[in-house]
């Protein structure tokens, strides 16, 4: 097997802007088949907007994104289809059907895309939310349940459908330790059991230090820095020690541009 | 302010084109969807139609009652109240009932397609059924516009009936107009053409009704602003295109 076939989704050269504002200038990344693969960079790097972009989402300007080597731009509506039944995503904030309960939910794809007796969904479905903590959840509605919740049961929705390719989108933001724990070595015993590959975008430097094989950390619209948890907190560029160690002075700027502080609290203008 | 205007006339121009990309693209979904997902389609009619069964029967039973009254009181000057129930069927069958129909529609079935949609855009749920490879527009668009477009014809002909119902109590009851000649002249001057006239407006204010609100609930700004805007833009464009459409079916039946 040569090393490209290794690479289950490689992003060439990407630019895309929104708007006026100039989101990647020229991104280049691998991920690789069978890892847990991380995108990291502080808020507003455009880290959601990279799982679009690779999920087909949003078109970029130009550069390249392929999976299995198939550049996707290239694809019709069908193909794209087939494709993304290979993905599980796993949204920011859940993004439950709000008029469907938690069983339901998690059976959509299923109902959607399979004929399976009631029977064999309804198995399927409880032992994916017993994965999950939720199965006595099942018969909620997405209104009742917590922030954490419905991202547990948007997770055991992502991956009903036993997908290849497993995207997480700030899995770990507002849960509770013990949910956190669970949902990191969910996380990695998934990848490992069944074989498949993850992609996960996060700002939780340590929780990614325990469960991703390799990290990318983005900064500036382009990759700032590659490699294994270890290999980042060794690094010794101010961008990716910035970032690891939390510190707020750095290339990273913590403030917004801004008019100077002092001449606006004077209010020079009222003058 | 030239350039503004023709700003202005090119985004018309966009958006009126998209709109009718929009609208065949419905079409295209809609016998797949009508055949094989029968069921979306029935819980839509019952969530858009038969929720507004309320405010259309109360509409009609007091819109009837007023042409009832304003009938009897001008026709009474000619010694010609025994007309007045053609007067109110005409009125009733050919204008309001599709009209009225339609403007309620949009007000209470209208704005909830609209906000239903807007809000699961803005919070990523079509974009999750996107990544669940399920076309949002076949699974929740279609099913929403056609339960809107079944709905409507109904709602006009209910809305008429308890109109003249409406008008039958004030004018027979109240007034003292003879039930006989109330029925029977009815009967008599309104053909099978005018109810024809009053069905297709009812149809293609309905499908002109859906088509917005499923529209601007689909191209909304996925944030709380962007859904209440295309709630009242809802409202607003469908209430100036039924009347417009009106004057033009009218205008081209007559």
């Amino acid at each position: 097997m040569d090393a490209s076939s290794d690479n289950l989704i490689e992003v060439h050269g990407l630019r895309f802007t929104r708007g006026s504002r100039l989101i990647f200038r020229d991104l280049n990344l691998v991920i690789r088949r069978g890892e847990v693969t991380a995108i990291m960079g502080p808020s507003g790097t455009g880290k959601t907007t990279l799982l679009r972009l690779i999920t087909r989402q949003l078109i970029p300007d130009s550069g390249h994104i392929l999976v299995d080597g198939v550049d996707i731009a290239t694809l019709n509506q069908d193909k794209l289809y087939v494709l993304r039944r290979r993905f599980g995503m796993l949204f920011q904030n859940g993004a439950l059907l709000t008029d469907l309960s938690v069983f339901e939910n998690v059976a959509f794809p299923l109902r959607e895309h399979t004929r399976l007796s009631n029977r064999l969904i309804r198995h399927v479905v409880l032992t994916k939310l017993h994965a999950v903590g939720l199965r006595g959840a099942a018969e909620m509605m997405p209104s009742e349940l917590s922030g954490g919740m419905a991202r547990r049961v948007a997770l055991a929705r992502a991956m009903v459908m036993d997908p290849d390719i497993l995207i997480y989108d700030e899995p770990f933001a507002g849960l509770d330790p013990i949910s956190m724990g669970v949902i990191v070595r969910l996380v990695r015993r998934m990848n490992d059991a069944l074989g498949i590959s993850s992609i996960i975008v996060s700002h939780d430097v340590q929780e990614i230090a325990t469960v991703a094989d390799c990290s990318y950390l983005i900064s500036d619209g382009s990759v700032a820095a590659s490699g294994s948890p270890d290999d980042l907190n060794k690094a010794t560029s101010d961008v990716v020690r910035q970032f690891m160690h939390g510190m707020a002075d750095g290339p990273v700027a913590f403030h917004y541009d801004a008019p100077d502080y002092e001449e606006q609290l004077l209010g020079r203008e009222s003058d | 302010m030239l350039r503004d205007i023709y700003q202005t006339f090119v985004e018309f121009v966009r958006t009126f084109g998209a709109l009718q990309l929009f609208f065949l693209q419905l079409l295209r979904f809609s016998p797949r969807v009508l055949f094989l997902r029968f069921r979306l389609v029935v819980l839509q009619v019952y969530a858009t139609g038969a929720v507004s069964i309320v405010i259309i029967a109360v509409s009609g039973l007091f819109v009837g009652g007023v042409l009832g009254l304003q009938a009897y009181s001008n026709l009474s000057k000619f010694n010609a109240e025994d007309t007045a129930g053609i007067f109110v069927a005409f009125a009733l069958v050919k204008e309001l009932g599709p009209v009225i129909t339609a403007l309620l529609f949009a007000g209470r079935a209208g704005t909830s397609l609209a906000s239903e949609i807007g809000l699961m855009r803005a919070t990523d749920q079509l974009s999750a059924m996107e990544m669940m490879a399920v076309n949002p527009i076949r699974r929740v668009v279609v099913p929403k516009f056609l339960g809107g477009v079944i709905s409507m014809p109904l709602l006009a002909a209910i809305f008429s009936m308890i109109g003249l119902f409406g008008a039958h109590l004030v004018a027979v009851e109240l007034l003292g107009v003879d039930v006989g000649a109330f029925w029977q002249q009815m009967q008599d001057t309104l053909e099978l053409k005018d109810v024809n006239e009053g069905i297709v407006k009812s149809v293609v204010f309905g499908v002109v009704a859906s088509l917005i609100a499923v529209w601007e609930g689909y191209n909304c700004i996925p944030t709380a602003e962007g859904v209440g805007r295309a709630t009242t833009r809802t409202v607003v464009v469908t209430a100036i295109a039924v009347l417009i459409l009106d004057f033009m079916i009218t205008a081209i039946v007559l």
